[in-house]
Order: structure tokens, then sequence, then C-alpha cells
């Protein structure tokens, strides 16, 4: 039942010794100790543990380590450059995007899979990419400003 | 923007709630013994100074705080209030938040009294802190008090001596207590109170840094899962126990009558487990009684007097005109956090130690004391947040869970992570309520008479000491049964309208067969719903403007204008209700005693889909004196968008088998799709005192929309959620 797998998550290669059944997210918080991405359903349903698989934003608490191995994974503990933190992070800070903050995780890798793709979104189309994440304290309309924002840093930093 | 330029240190230890020997970066570092160790905390009591506000030898401020920080941004407003009377800045001012080894007791951090209560001690301790550092100067330089000023701390002597708070105390800890006569600042002088300030725990949100009970990691850590019955009350015949108990990395099954956990050395194995129990045990059920189809007529036939609450009509009222009549409900809707509840429990020694997102460390403490038959003294309860909660949601359960497991299984620190079923399926629910409202108006719009009848479960069922209001507590080999609080205020919340009018209003107590408790603003959510539906009903039967009719029936001027500033706001005079689209307003003061909140909502409606969407709504909140001025926009918008959510979406279902809305495909929420364009405005009364805002924007957004889709389809939708095929479109 335990193999071992590979898997390459914010560009480093690491060995595990695990049933390869396990869904990402279970070795990502505790064995790599990345608390970036959340449990919140464990059925893609809610968008808590979010991470970028080669770019994408999916959902990790179903997907299994063994079918990962030739994937790019990135969390969002890989976003900041050092001590540089990333315009989408700045972007949520500067608009003071959270209550709880138990969903940021999914808003920010969310819209850095966005951003990344379509530099300058409409409303909708941040609403759309936004879309897969709940978020319970309604801090909802605040996201929508901060991927707004995110949005104008980028691309100003890349003229 | 750098993470140094923050001071990232400085950033965890006030982020981190767990603090000294049980800091967060140092978690890796820290020895079970290091974080269960009592510190060197001695506790002065509630009047010292020192409990609330200390001055640390390294130059900063400490706040200690009872209450939780649960989202709503709780940790920065109190560190404006103590550094505006102390006069230091920000950065000097640290905080501690509940922890029964180091705070005082303040029971729960609820029904939007933090500011209230707490701000109001340390506003006090920390005027009271002020007057001691500057009596203390004042005598060695031989002076008045009144002759000194601070500065950012320094205490300074007209074109004299100056010298720090620190400096005078020379180390030694601040002795004195709160008289609550140390002279406090003129609201007119305030600098930092009022001021949109940044909260800094976002920080370690946006880069994934350690900050919730579900993200801590202590060293020898175990999992747990807990297997909770497949319904209410259903009893456990047997489990796999020997297979599960051979599963790779299980420990063992821990099984207490019908308390059924597994513990596992990694977290993954642990849920594995937990899904051989499900698939494996046998269980006892019972059925849910009153079926959910027959619940309201159940609640509106009750043969019960009620408990009147306040009558002022004339005997004969009924003859002053013709009565209108109508019926609203109310349906169960749970909390809904996002991450599901998780404790952490470590008994060592014959000491327990649980880290919890509770809403009250100090009733925990107490309530798991009467679960394991243990001494106070030998627990200690750490609150670490977690997903916001809005209420009682299943917080103090997964305290109790791993509780009983730390007991049952002494050593390692043992974490139980509920699953999203669990949360879904046990937390305690906003009660369903039904309500029969009565009015007579005149044609000119006078209300001459009102009567609410209303009927609804407890609001508040905490565990305030009594184990059996622990869900793993009832189903023990010894069970511990749940008690019921008896006749509950939070039912009829917001019941009595603040309009001047003869009235009656009668609670009924009804026990419903779901598990229910406080979620946020308890009754007023449905009692508001009902009561400004109501007022629109009559200001439509009389052909009266619905603003017109509130305005004319309230005598508080503080309510009159957040009623005319909203209507400024949006131009309601010269409003279009039409193409589809309609305007709704609501109101109301939350508790007849907080915040006063009014709001329009703008509904577009679709009849070739059958469908409709809130487009915009437009909240204008008073909270009397702001402390933060961001924190309360943000709290502001959070419950408009929450409460669009219950009222459009929500509703708990359940059958036969037990709770049918157990995942987030059975219960959805709003979603990006549905969130309406938001616009808060806040009137700033730095001359009054601060009221509680955080669930004032709860009910009055309910009716609002429901007057908006009156307003825009001609359907005068009562029972919540209002789903569209609830509308008449013909």
């Amino acid at each position: 039942m335990i193999k071992e797998i590979r898997l390459n998550v914010n560009g480093k290669e690491h060995t595990l010794q695990i049933d390869p059944n396990t869904p990402l997210l279970y070795p990502l918080r505790n064995e790599l100790e990345l608390n970036g991405a959340k449990y919140g359903c464990g059925l893609e349903q809610c968008g808590s543990c979010m991470v970028l698989l080669d770019g994408q934003a999916e959902p990790s608490c179903m997907r299994t380590c063994g079918s990962l191995e030739e994937v790019e994974i990135q969390t969002i503990e890989s976003l900041a450059d050092g001590e540089n933190l990333h315009p989408i992070q700045q972007a949520f800070i500067e608009t003071q995007a959270a209550q709880c903050g138990y969903c940021v995780n999914g808003m920010v890798i969310s819209a850095k899979a966005l951003l990344d793709q379509n530099p300058d979104p409409t409303d909708e189309e941040i609403k759309e990419a936004l879309q897969r994440v709940l978020c319970r304290c309604g801090t909802h309309s605040r996201f929508i400003k901060a991927v707004k924002l995110s949005s104008e840093k980028m691309n100003s930093s890349t003229l | 923007m750098k993470l140094s330029d923050i001071n990232r240190r400085k950033f965890l230890k006030q982020s981190g709630q767990v603090l000294v020997g049980f800091n967060l970066l140092p978690l890796a570092f820290c020895t079970p013994n290091q974080a269960n160790e009592m510190v060197e905390w001695v506790d002065k009591g509630r009047d010292a100074v020192d409990s609330w506000i200390r001055l640390n030898p390294d130059g900063k401020v400490t706040v200690l705080t009872g209450k939780m920080e649960l989202g709503q941004g709780i940790k920065a407003a109190l560190r404006q209030i103590a550094a505006e009377e102390l006069d230091v800045e920000m950065d000097k001012v640290e905080i501690i938040i509940a922890d029964t080894g180091k705070t005082q007791d303040e029971r729960y951090t609820a029904g939007s009294n933090s500011i209230e209560g707490s701000g109001k001690t340390i506003r006090n301790a920390a005027a009271e802190a002020r007057k001691i550092l500057l009596d203390k100067a004042a005598e060695k330089w031989g002076t008045s008090p009144d002759n000194l000023t601070v500065s950012n701390g320094r205490i300074s002597q007209n074109g004299g001596e100056s010298a720090s708070y620190w400096d005078v105390l020379q180390g030694r800890s601040l002795e004195g207590n709160i008289t609550g006569e140390a002279p406090k600042k003129d609201p007119k002088d305030y600098k930092i109170i009022g001021r949109p300030e940044p909260r800094e725990d976002i920080l370690a949100m946006v880069t994934g840094k350690t900050l919730y009970v579900q993200d801590l990691r202590l060293p020898g850590m175990i999992h747990a899962r807990v297997m909770r019955p497949p319904s209410y009350g259903a009893k456990l015949i047997n489990f796999p126990k020997e297979e599960v108990e051979g599963l790779p990395g299980v420990i063992k099954t821990v099984r207490d009558g019908s308390f059924l956990a597994v513990l596992a050395e990694w977290e993954y194995d642990a849920v594995k487990g937990l899904q051989r129990l499900q698939m494996g045990s046998q269980w006892e059920e019972k059925v849910l009684d009153p079926p959910q189809e027959e619940l309201f007529d159940k609640m509106f036939g009750a043969e019960d007097n009620g408990n009147s609450i306040e009558n002022s009509l004339p005997s004969g009222w009924e003859d002053r005109g013709e009565i209108l009549e109508t019926a609203y409900t109310r349906p169960f809707q749970m909390h809904g956090s996002i991450g599901p509840s998780c404790a952490i429990a470590q008994m060592d020694n014959g000491k327990l130690t649980i880290w919890s997102h509770t809403q009250g460390v100090y009733p925990m403490k107490r309530t798991i004391a009467d679960l394991l038959g243990m001494s106070e003294d030998n627990i200690r309860v750490i609150g670490v947040p977690g997903s916001g909660c809005y209420g009682h949601n299943g917080a103090d359960d997964a305290g109790a869970d791993a509780a009983l497991l730390a007991a049952a299984h002494p050593g390692p620190p043992i974490r139980v992570q509920w699953m999203r079923m669990d949360e879904h399926s046990w937390e305690p629910y906003g009660s369903a309520m039904a309500f029969k409202m009565k009015g007579i108006v005149d044609d000119s719009g006078n209300i001459e008479a009102w009567k609410t009848e209303l009927w609804s479960d407890a609001h508040s069922a905490r565990p305030g000491g009594k184990a059996g209001h622990f869900i793993a507590a009832n189903t023990l080999e010894n069970p511990k049964k749940f008690e019921a609080g008896g006749f509950s205020a939070g039912s009829y919340r917001n019941a009595v309208p603040l309009y001047g009018f003869a009235r009656e209003i009668v609670h009924h107590d009804f026990s419903t067969p779901l598990r229910t408790s406080a979620m946020r603003g308890l009754g007023a959510y449905g009692n508001i719903f009902a009561l400004e539906s109501f007022m629109d009903e009559l200001a439509h039967k009389s052909g009266t403007d619905p603003l017109e009719i509130r305005l004319r029936h309230l005598g508080d001027d503080r309510a009159k204008e957040v009623l005319e500033t909203l209507a400024k706001k949006i131009d309601w005079a010269n409003r279009k209700n039409n193409n589809n689209q309609g305007w709704g307003l609501s109101f109301a003061k939350y508790k007849n005693a907080a915040s006063y909140f009014a709001v329009a909502a703008l509904v577009e409606a679709d009849p070739g889909n059958k469908d409709f969407k809130v487009k915009k709504m437009v909240g204008v909140i008073d909270a009397g004196q702001t402390i933060n001025l961001d924190g309360l926009k943000n709290q502001t918008e959070g419950g408009m968008i929450q409460s669009a959510s219950w009222t459009l979406f929500e509703e708990v279902k359940y059958d036969s088998n037990g709770i049918v809305s157990n995942t987030w495909a059975s219960y959805p929420i709003m979603r990006f799709s549905h969130v309406p364009e938001i616009e808060v405005h806040v009137i700033d009364r730095p001359e009054e005192e601060p009221l509680g805002a955080g669930e004032a924007a709860q009910g009055p957004v309910s009716a609002a929309i429901a007057n908006a889709v009156f307003a825009a389809t001609g359907s005068r939708v009562r029972d919540l959620p209002l789903l569209p095929e609830k509308i008449n479109w013909a």
C-alpha cells in the first residue's frame, strides 16, 4: 500500500513514503508543513484547499498524490519572493480583504491563476474565477477589489 | 512591501495568541511541558490594572482580553482603545486573547458585546495606568501631574525633565486597581480611535503562516476522527474494532457508549479508519418528530398560552379598524463555518490543556471539568482562532471530543478534526421560527394596533458549565443529558418594535427535533424579517410610502437619521420601481439597544426565466463612537452579504434518517455569481458610547430583500428563504 511518491512542490522535489491514494492536501499540511491550503470539505465544493497544479487553480482535497508526480505543485507559501510579497498578497493586505481569513488561500490562489492568464480581467471574470471558493464571512466585495488592485499592481510592475 | 517592513517577529507575536513559552514560530522547538506549563502568571483579579494592561520591560504594552478573535477584528479595535488612552503609538501595543491561563473571565465573545464590555474595561484600565504613571513621575520630579504631558509613552515636564513609562516603572509591574475615576480623554482629542486600522493577521493569511487552531502541529501530536452517529439519538450496537485497529497507522479505537473514535499517527490514516467505521458499524436509530413538512403547522397550532413580552394594546383594539393578518416563517439555518471545527487536547500528569476556537474559554473550562469530573484547577483552555463561527458552532463540541480522547489516551497531544459532514449535521442550528402578525392601519398610514405572536426553539444552548450541552456527553455509556435552559430572551430579540404604537408581543417556547443554539443575531434575524416585512405590508395597505410610515412612528432621532441618510444615498424619493426592478428598505436598532442600521436592496426580476437577483444593497450604520472605521465597514458589509445568503438560499433539511443538508451541495450558500454591489455608510458619533455592531445587519437585510422582491414582482414572500419558485410569476 505504501509507495515511494515524488512530488514537486514549490520548485522542490520531495520523496514521500505514502499511500498513493492519499489526497494531496494531507501531506502538504502534515509532512511538508505547508499550512496555506486548508481543509474545508474534502469534496471539492469549497475551494479552501486550492493549490496551483501546472498553473491552474485546483482543489487539493481529492486529487491523489499518486496522480500528481508529473505535475508542478505550487502553494500560497511560494508566492512571496523571499521577503518581497507578491502583488496579490500586497493587494489583499492593502484592501484589508479578510475577516476570519480561512478562505483567503483559495481566493489568492484563484486570483493568481486568473491574473497569470488574464492580466486585466473584468469584474465578471474575477467573479467567475473566484466562484469555486466559498466565503462565509461575506468578504466577497473586498476580494473583488483586492483582485482588481492586484491586476493594477501586476500590470504596472511589468511596464 | 516586504515582510520585514512589518517586523515579522512582532507580527507573529501579535497574531499568535498562544504566546510566551508557546509562541507560533517556536512551536517546532516547544516541548509539551513548555506548552503546558502555567507560565509565571498570577491572577490579580478583575480589578487590577495589571490584569488588563501590562507594561513589559521591553518597552511594549500588552493588552489582555478574555474575548476571542473570531475574524471580526477585535484585536485591532481593543489595541486602538488602549493606545489612545495610554498615549502610545499602535506599534507599541500587543494583545493576548482568551486564555484561561492568562486572561480574565469575560465569558463568551458574543452578542456584539466585546467593544461595549471588554473595550470599556480596557479603556478604564489604560486611563488608570496612565494616571498611575503620571503620578509617579510627578512625585519624583516634585511637581503636579497637571504639569506633565505624554507623547508616545514619554512623559515630559514643561521645559524640564522627561522619562518614558518604562523608565518610570524601572522593570516593576504596574500596581493599582481600576477605580473608574482616572480621567479619560475627550473624544474630540482622539487620534487613534476612529481611524481605519489595518489588521495585522492578514499578512499571515496571505502568506500561509500558522494562524488557526487547525494549523497547530504540536510535538508528538497524533490525529483523531470521531465517528458521529448517523442521526440524533442513534445508539451504537457494534463496530469493526479489530478490523479498524488492524489498519496501518491506527493506534487504537476508543469507545464509550455510542461515542466512537479512531486514533492514528498520521492524519489520513485516521480518515481511513473513520471510513471503515462508517461502513462497518451498526446503529439503532431514532426518527425525528415532527417531520419537516409538519413543523410550522405544529408551531402555529401549539396550544400553550405563551409569554407576554409587552402589552400596551387597549381592550377592544380589534374594533379599531380592519385587521391585516399575515404569517411568516424562518427555517433552521446553519452557521456553516468554512473550516470544520477542530481542537487539540493533551492530558499530561493529570493536567489537561485544550487548544480551541471556542467563543468562551472559561465556560469551556468549567464544562470540561463537569464532563471529566476533574478540578478546574487542572484544566487550561487556550483560545486559538478558527474559521469564522458566527455563533455557537461545533467548536465546543470538538473541544469536548478532544478532551474525552485525551483522558482516554493520556500523553500525546490529540488533534480532533471534524469532517465537513460532522459540522453540517451536528452543529447547533439557528432555530426555525414562526410568526403570526396582526395590525390595524388607518388610511393615512397611522398604525393603530399591532400584535406579534412568535414560536421558536432556544437560541442559546451554550455549554455554560453543564456537560450535557456537549453532543459527545449525551452519547457516553453514562450519558450527561442535555437540559434545556428555560425561557430564552434570545427568541424575542427585536420582536418589540422600536416604533411607537400600541402593541402586544407574545412568545411561545417550542421544542423542535433539531439541535439549536446561538447563531449571529439570535432571534433578531427572524423577528426583524417578520416585523419589517409587516411594516411594508401596512404601508402598502394604507397607500403610504414605506419610508414615511417608518419615520412617522419613530421617536428616536438617531433611528430617523439612519433612515433619512439612506433615503438620500439612494435617492429613495425618485426611485423607479418598474422594468422588473424594485427597491425595498428596512430598519432596526439591534437588540433595541445597540447599533442603528437601515438598509435598502435593489432586486431585478427576470420573469422569463422565473428568477431574480439582488443587484445592490446600501446600508447606513450608526454604531455610536466608531473605534475602527475600516473594521466596522468590513463587519457590516460581511453581515449584509451573509444575511443575503441566509435570506436567498438557506434552509436546513431533515427527514426520518436525519439531517439531509450535510454538504455544500445540499446546503448551498451564496457564491460570487450572486453577490450584489455593496455600499456601507457610517454615521460616526465620537461623543456617544460605542455600540455593538457585529450583528446589526443580519435582520434588516432579510426584510429589505423581501420588500424589494415585492416591489419588483408584486409577490409577497413570507417564508424564508426567498426562493424564486415561491414567487407568483403569472
